[in-house]
């Protein structure tokens, strides 16, 4: 199938778009915009460009949106309720997140913070967990709905470059000319390489995320977790990865869990971890082993996370092209939350009104789309990546998942355990620990650390 | 419950191209004392056979790590043609 013919099949779009049949074998092959991948950013960009009447075109290499996304966990969901408002009552969402809790695993102990707030289960709700699969065809199915051509199955290549501008896309064989080009083709984005956006990731800017989605009835699921209804938890974990740089994950979904690890590429290097058994490692903790058992595993699954947070991030937009979501590597890891999601439905969204004002203006130059930027920043992620722009080389520091959950273990263990002998005094007991778990250079340089990055 | 890689890609959903959509050159990773494909492949793609790397794209869940982990660049890395690889249907 190429993207002619299967735009040739839907023929009620071809008088939208504007599309003639010659001869019934050759159609004109420009549209005004191409938005390159129908995940978050995608089908944001591209329901935002329908509802203003822009011709839209949203290739897709799955054969349906979604089919190869994988949940970050946690849907951060104020852009969307912007743009949709109230979409959760149509959406497929699986649990609103009123509970979230970090834990620090070190062999069999573990500390935990848990904060809730039932207020997070009313208007304005604060985020979901939801299944990419059936969202994000929901998401491409408003956007269609709104005017976009849905092209899936089609894999695109490169970008189009004439004269040192974005023109289109190419894919396979074919080439579609365009006026404008969103790029929101994910973390591997050939695009936004192809353009000369950015260079291919290395080690240190990545993560992988592995996770295994374990099944478990609902009213178990609810009980264990202590949920009403449709709420749920968002947990991280720190430490239960073999002293890998990365952690872990656990969201509630409706009637499965996700569990799954994050860890940074370079921690490959030396054979420490092992991508396949990362998950298992994540189980050797005793907490973990309760919150998932009797559970059954129905899917297993991986993908890539920018995690190089503002300093990782690509040239937003060149002449003919803006980038936006994964692609553009907007992703910030704080440790206690993961914006992810949010921001490529929050770029989607800005990359969407800024080809519109584009398309008004017939200028597509790079100067033309300045906008792009204003708008990121105006909807706090380029803001909020710029400020905690050196919280991922905090993350990236290995003490964070092996010697301070231990710490802290260690710590607690003393707190609580009596024993039939005088206790010693506590700031004493508390400083000897500390000094025995990490060394003093290291945990000044930590300090510091943490603080500037904070 | 515990369970073994090949069991949790059993679980999984494909449509395996006859074109391999990663080629790895074997020449180049001659010299590689790391190996950081073998660790960081989560299906298990890249495997050790009396110290010869072996390589099949089938079980690949598309993520792009191998590319990116490679310090020798022997691995050309794309993603399936449309419609092609892995399909999840809960993640």
């Amino acid at each position: 199938m190429t993207i002619l013919s299967s735009v040739y099949f839907k023929s009620h779009i071809k008088v939208r778009f504007g599309l003639q049949c010659v001869g019934c074998s050759l159609m004109t092959e420009k549209v005004e915009v191409v938005v390159v991948g129908a995940g978050l950013a995608g089908s944001a960009a591209a329901y935002q460009l329908a509802k203003a009447d822009a011709n839209v075109m949203l290739v897709e290499r799955a054969q349906y949106p979604g089919e190869k996304n994988v949940s970050g966990g946690l849907l951060l969901s104020r852009i969307l309720d912007r743009m949709i408002p109230d979409f959760w009552e149509a959406a497929p969402i699986e649990r609103i997140v009123t509970g979230y809790r970090v834990s620090m695993l070190s062999g069999k102990e573990s500390t935990t913070i848990e904060y809730r707030n039932s207020r997070f289960a009313t208007h304005p709700r604060n985020g979901f967990t939801v299944n990419r699969s059936k969202f994000d065809r929901w998401l491409a199915g408003r956007a269609e709905e709104a005017g976009a051509l849905l092209v899936p199955g089609i894999r695109v290549d490169a970008p189009l470059l004439e004269n040192g501008r974005v023109s289109g896309i190419v894919a396979g064989e074919e080439e579609i000319h365009a006026d404008i080009v969103v790029a929101a083709d994910g973390v591997n984005s050939q695009m936004a390489i192809g353009a000369g956006l950015r260079e291919e990731y290395n080690a240190h800017e990545v993560a992988l995320g592995v996770k295994e989605v374990i099944s478990l009835p609902r009213d178990v699921l609810e009980e264990r977790f202590a949920l009403t209804d449709t709420e749920g938890v968002a947990h991280l974990f720190l430490g239960g990865t073999k002293g890998n740089p990365g952690g872990g994950f656990l969201y509630t979904n409706l009637d499965t869990l996700s569990l799954g690890t994050v860890l940074h590429l370079s921690g490959f290097e030396r054979l420490r971890a092992e991508a396949k058994e990362s998950v298992n490692y994540l189980r050797e903790s005793p907490l973990v082993q309760r919150l998932v058992k009797d559970g059954t595993t129905i899917e297993y699954s991986a993908h890539l996370v920018p995690e190089a947070g503002y300093d990782g991030i690509s040239s937003l937009y060149t002449d003919g092209m803006l980038v936006a979501g994964d692609a553009a590597g907007l992703v910030l890891n704080l440790g206690f939350t993961i914006e992810g999601m949010n921001y490529a439905l929050a770029s989607g969204y800005a990359a969407g009104e800024t080809a519109r004002a584009a398309l008004e203006r017939r200028d597509f130059s790079k100067k033309a789309l300045k906008g792009y930027e204003k708008r990121l920043s105006e909807l706090g992620v380029l803001a909020n990546l710029r400020t905690f722009r050196r919280v991922p080389s905090m993350m990236a520091n290995p003490r964070l998942a092996r010697e301070y959950p231990r710490l802290l273990n260690t710590i607690l263990r003393d707190l609580f355990t009596s024993n039939v002998k005088p206790r010693s005094r506590l700031m004493p007991t508390v400083l000897s620990r500390v000094l025995q778990g990490v060394s003093l250079p290291h945990l000044l340089r930590d300090a510091v650390q943490g603080a500037r990055a904070l | 419950m515990k369970m073994t890689l090949e069991d949790r890609l059993g679980l999984l959903k494909y449509r395996i191209d006859k074109i391999p959509h990663i080629v790895v050159d074997a020449e180049k990773c001659r010299g590689c004392e790391l190996r950081p494909c073998v660790a960081g492949c989560p299906a298990g793609c890249f495997t050790l056979v009396e110290r010869e790397l072996h390589f099949q794209y089938e079980d690949c869940i598309e993520c792009g790590t191998c590319k990116i982990v490679c310090p020798y660049g022997a691995v050309d890395w794309s993603y399936p043609r449309g419609t092609f690889g892995v399909a999840y249907r809960h993640s």
